[in-house]
């Protein structure tokens, strides 16, 4: 696969790592939370047939962090 | 001996001598192993795999489903595609090869290739493609499986069209022309792979397209009828591609047997090569081959052959009729060669007119011209009727052959069927029709038809199977390209690495590092050394080569914060000069990393990792400060190769600190445990850090990776009145763990947290950590959690193996609860015993118990104790 | 100095292949290690126009703002590694100097400079076959139309990270880890028999 990186290009999926569901965001006080709901934030994440939106990062670029959208059927990717 | 004494693209001015099955024979340049068999009447090539029919040539490419020989090591090649040189040695297959034990010998080699065209296939729509995307400047790179482009207009009268146009396709500087070439998978975003055939191996192209034009042609495929496999019998295209390209006649006495206008010139290229057209069987005309016989044995060629066919109407009525022949040309129709079309997830849809499956919507960037496209005027096709199976005789469709690789029989598709199954994707993997090393070119669409036949559905509602890569097999060693032998991984060095080598050390890996492992002298074995060395460390002075540590430089107004949000422990009290253990967890709680924290000035400090984590730790930091803390003044760098790292330790490192650096105050109060100096020896430049791994008085000394070298050498020369002695990893683990000191990643697993290792002073009451919400979690506080513990075997000579599991039961009752494992264990020179560690479930409550580790054929037994050995009041680390 | 003869490059012992390579292949391709070159990273706010400008008079020419592009003057260069950091390059002495030239162009701002010299060695490696030579392990499209002069780009060498810039049109150096060096070179070398 090809990933754009919005700043370097597109470049070849060897130079990054995959970085998961984006938009998951941190709790904001994680004392308050109960274990349940810390669990689902530490351990789940969605897995959609689909459009997700994701975060990459360019390891061997320029070592940021973006996110983009991804088809996870066609590896279409839409948005960057 | 049946080569034509003319015609065809071979140069009978330059034989070619070869053997096959041991015989000697030959051929000419230009021929394939295929076509000299044929010219030298060697009509049985391979005996099919399951049945063990005889089988000869049935096509002339890459579709061959009959033809499998090894040549050399090589094995389950196609002879159609093998080229013929001087001394090539084949045998041919009785169904399977069998993979060589040796090493691979060929050279492979990997390039990168980018260009704006990429057309697959150099028959007559590839080179028009590519002459056209020439002329507009662009990188054109145009590919073709065969030793020459050209496809089917080899030896069929093109020949001048073709030179004019190869020749104005070699002069643009940027087209670029690969022969024996084959496009196995196309990729997203057209990423095509190609395996180019070169004499002493292969080269794998990873070509990167912005527009791929799928010239692939089609390839004809066969009716189906009893007895369809016997040499003799083969594609009508193939046939004259014999006769035409090869001056080849593959055969004597020929009947066509055809359902499309394709073999319309056929009979007359036969006749011109002096072989007679007995009969031309047309299922248009209302008849059919139903049958064939073998020839009689030692009858002046080989048994199993080709004798004849059995022609019948198709509608009772009419009588049957045999026909004496040798040769038995077959056209069912073409298929467009779509597998790279259907791996870049274009669509098929089954055109009923052409009786074939075309493409229908195309991938973005990719287009699909000439015969791939369903344009089979080229072909000749013409007037078709769709037509797959031949009735059998009585109900035996047992030797109606649909996947001759497989030996798989039209019997075996209607057994599927009558299972019940009704998808081809069932059919496939019940029948195992298509999963052979031909993938099934030349029997996909007839399992497809005759699935569809049977089920009374149309064929473009039973579809085709998922085509997936590689189109044709590729070795191994192709695709390891030249990731072998020392560059099958990264090496990494440190400066200092020639005299380890220069003075005899073993080496270990660690991540891509090489690291001395243990420097034997004379003719130790490594106990020996190891423990040499240990005592060496513990009552002289030793050395060892640290460099490979990670090293981040941090810097900022906010350090401090960044600091104590990402370790367990807090670092507002570090004062300048000063450095401190930081452990560092992952938002589960679990420990992650660890390494030694230093404040070097005003908002600057540095962080060790540990070798293998460096990268992970530092990518760890930067998704922090790049996702989540953005706000926080805080930037990192790697500094990991800048530095070189001497580790002096021992009891007398001192002495030869003052050696190198007289005029450096060393008394514990002007450099205490955990303080950081500056200073210089024999010019170079030197940090110095009283930071120890072993327990031991000890001092890191780091410069600049270029001194490295040059400091260990001054180490070693100020050493040598104490008899310094360097020392490896092993030595140095096992030092650490005479300390209790973990190492992450052996301790460790992902799955350990700070509490299970008793490590719970180090994780801060007063601040928020990454980590912390998880310890409360009722998880990881649980009380019957695994934890670090010592172990002491019972016999003082016994080596508990790392890994070994921990059970309570002595007497081996199986099945029996597993309660731990062993994570390090090691002979120790300053006890004087073996000792280890252990992950032991609820381990805090079982000191002094007795565990025991079966392993194969005895037991070992244990005590349990705290985990550490030596000088717990830490006297030793701290003079 | 006593501490310049002491120093010790990571493909000090290469030379003798490096210097073999040029004659074999009568002057079409050559590879040698440029020793103990001056290099310091830097992080800064681009969005700071003061700041950078105050950096651009530090150290005498404007930092690229291009992704993946090198400015230069003279004897130093700038490469872009980040939107908000640079490689900033000069010859063997100059670290020192680059750095405190930066602290003064960055003054009470915040960023950070480290000298980065020993932490990756370059390799420069000129000739017609240049660019071809490094298709063999080099992912991204190093055409002379695409990776012309002035530009950089971070990417892999097999299986190491590297910087690779485009100097001119036959020039191309490499920044490679001090510790990969080796792993580079046996790379480059085994490749050069095809």
């Amino acid at each position: 696969m090809l990933i754009p990186c919005p700043w370097c290009g597109d470049r070849e999926d060897i130079e990054f790592k995959y970085g998961g569901s984006a938009d998951v965001a941190y709790p904001r006080d994680a004392d308050a939370v109960d274990d349940a709901t810390w669990a689902r934030f530490v351990f789940f994440r969605p897995n959609p047939k689909g459009q997700m939106t994701e975060r990459w990062v360019h390891t061997a670029g320029c070592r940021r962090w973006f996110t983009l959208v991804r088809d996870t059927v066609t590896h279409q990717i839409t948005t960057a | 001996m049946s080569r034509l004494a003319s015609g065809g693209r071979i140069d009978r001015t330059r034989p070619i001598q070869f053997s096959f099955n041991g015989t000697p024979y030959r051929g000419y340049e230009g021929d394939n192993l295929a076509s000299a068999l044929l010219a030298n009447d060697v009509r049985v090539v391979a005996n099919s795999v399951t049945y063990g029919r005889p089988r000869g040539v049935f096509s002339a490419g890459v579709e061959e489903p009959n033809a499998l020989v090894q040549v050399g090591n090589d094995t389950m090649l196609r002879a159609t595609q093998v080229g013929l040189v001087d001394g090539l040695e084949a045998i041919g297959l009785n169904g399977r090869g069998r993979l060589s034990l040796e090493p691979d010998g060929h050279r492979y080699d990997k390039v990168y290739a980018h260009c704006e065209v990429l057309v697959i296939g150099g028959g007559r729509a590839g080179i028009t493609a590519a002459l056209e995307a020439g002329q507009t400047g662009d990188r054109v790179i145009l590919v073709d499986e065969q030793a020459e482009f050209g496809g089917r207009l080899l030896g069929a009268g093109w020949n001048d069209w073709l030179e004019t146009s190869l020749g104005a396709l070699r002069s643009p500087p940027d087209v670029r022309l690969l022969t024996r070439a084959t496009a196995f998978g196309h990729y997203d975003q057209n990423l095509v792979l190609i395996a180019q055939r070169l004499p002493n191996g292969g080269r794998l192209w990873q070509a990167r397209a912005k527009r791929v034009v799928l010239a692939t042609g089609a390839h004809e495929r066969p009716l189906i009828f009893a007895n369809n496999d016997r040499p003799g019998i083969m594609l009508a295209g193939a046939a004259r591609a014999y006769v035409n390209r090869y001056g080849v006649a593959p055969g004597k006495r020929a009947v066509i047997f055809t359902n499309n206008d394709s073999t319309d010139a056929l009979a007359g290229d036969l006749k011109r090569a002096g072989i007679s057209v007995e009969a031309i069987v047309d299922v248009r005309a209302g008849e059919a081959v139903l049958d064939t016989f073998p020839s009689p044995a030692g009858g002046g060629g080989q048994g199993g052959g080709l004798g004849g066919v059995t022609i019948a109407p198709l509608t009772g009525g009419g009588s049957r009729r045999e026909v004496e022949c040798d040769l038995l040309c077959v056209s069912g129709g073409f298929n467009p060669t779509l597998h790279l079309f259907s791996q870049a997830q274009g669509r098929l849809r089954y055109d009923e007119a052409l009786a074939c499956f075309v493409p229908d919507a195309a991938p973005p960037n990719v287009e699909v011209v000439g015969a791939a496209a369903g344009d089979l005027g080229g072909r000749g096709q013409g007037t078709i009727m769709p037509y797959w199976v031949v009735p059998s005789d009585g109900q035996d469709w047992s030797t109606h052959f649909v996947d001759l690789e497989r030996d798989v029989t039209v019997a075996d598709v209607r057994r599927a069927l009558s299972t019940g199954m009704r998808s081809v994707e069932h059919v496939k993997r019940f029948t195992t029709i298509g999963t052979g090393s031909d993938q099934g070119k030349t029997a996909g669409i007839n399992e497809t038809a005759i699935i569809a036949t049977q089920l009374g559905q149309p064929v473009g509602a039973v579809g085709v199977t998922t085509f997936r890569p590689p189109y044709v097999p590729v070795s191994f060693g192709l695709m390891a390209g030249r990731n072998r032998g020392d560059l099958f991984e990264p090496i990494r060095l440190t400066a200092m690495h020639p005299w380890h080598v220069a003075h005899g050390a073993v080496f270990e890996n660690v991540g891509q590092w090489k690291r001395p492992w243990y420097f034997p002298r004379h003719d130790e074995d490594i106990e020996t050394a190891v423990l040499r060395e240990c005592r060496a460390a513990r009552e002289g002075v030793a050395v060892m080569d640290a460099s490979t540590l990670g090293k981040i430089d941090i810097q900022g107004p906010d350090a401090v914060e960044f600091l104590n949000r990402m370790y367990t422990n807090a670092f507002d009290t570090l004062k300048i000069g000063s450095c401190r253990y930081g452990l560092m967890c992952k938002v589960d709680g679990m420990v992650f990393d660890d390494g030694v924290v230093m404040h070097l000035g005003p908002d600057h400090w540095l962080a060790t990792t540990t070798t293998g984590g460096a990268a992970a730790v530092l990518e760890w930091m930067e998704e922090w400060l790049q996702t989540e803390w953005t706000d926080l003044r805080v930037r990192l760098t790697s500094v990991t190769d800048h530095w070189a790292d001497v580790a002096v330790v021992g009891p007398r490192s001192r002495d030869v600190v003052r050696g190198l650096f007289p005029k450096l105050p060393l008394d514990p109060e002007s450099f205490p445990f955990m303080a950081i100096r500056e200073s210089e020896t024999a010019g170079i430049p030197v940090r110095l850090h009283r930071i120890t791994f072993s327990g031991e008085l000890a001092y890191e000394l780091w410069t600049q990776s270029w001194y490295g070298l040059a400091l260990w050498e001054a180490v070693m020369a100020a050493g040598e009145p104490f008899a310094i002695t360097p020392y490896g990893t092993e030595a140095m683990h096992v030092l650490r763990a005479e300390k209790g000191y973990i190492i992450c990643g052996q301790e460790t697993d992902g799955t350990v947290t700070p509490q299970d290792l008793g490590m719970s002073w180090i994780l801060s009451k007063k601040k928020a950590f990454i980590g912390r919400r998880s310890h409360r979690r009722r998880d990881t506080a649980r009380p019957d959690r695994k934890q670090l513990v010592g172990l002491l075997p019972v016999e003082r000579d016994q080596l508990l193996p790392e890994g070994a599991q921990l059970v309570v039961e002595p007497d081996g009752t199986i099945p029996t609860k597993m309660i731990g494992h062993v994570t390090s264990s090691y002979r120790s020179a300053t006890l004087d015993r073996t000792f280890a560690l252990a992950m032991l479930q609820s381990g805090r409550e079982r000191l002094g118990a007795m565990v025991y580790a079966p392993l194969n054929g005895h037991v070992v037994s244990a005590t349990v104790t705290e985990p550490i050995f030596y000088d717990k009041e830490n006297v030793r680390r701290d003079s | 100095m006593i501490a310049e003869a002491v120093r010790r490059s990571p493909l000090a012992d290469y030379t003798d292949r490096f210097a073999a390579l040029s004659t074999a292949t009568d002057g079409a391709l050559s590879i040698r290690e440029l020793p103990f070159v001056s290099q310091v990273d830097l992080r800064a706010d681009p969005k700071d126009a003061d700041l950078m400008q105050r950096l651009a008079a530090a150290i005498g020419f404007a930092l690229p703002t291009v992704p993946n592009t090198v400015t230069s003057r003279e004897d130093r260069r700038a490469l872009w590694l980040a939107p908000d950091e640079w490689l900033v390059v000069g010859p063997d002495g100059q670290q020192g100097a680059i750095e405190r030239e930066l602290r003064n162009g960055l003054n009470s701002a915040f960023g950070s400079i480290v000298d980065v010299s020993a932490n990756r060695t370059v390799i420069e490696i000129r000739g017609g076959k240049a660019r071809d030579l490094l298709a063999h392990c080099v992912p991204i499209d190093l055409d002379a139309r695409v990776f012309s002069a002035g530009r950089c780009a971070q990417t892999l060498l097999a299986k190491a990270h590297v910087i690779i810039e485009c100097r001119d049109e036959s020039g191309l150096i490499l920044y490679v880890r001090a510790s990969l060096a080796t792993y580079a070179a046996d790379w480059l070398l085994d490749a050069l028999a095809e």
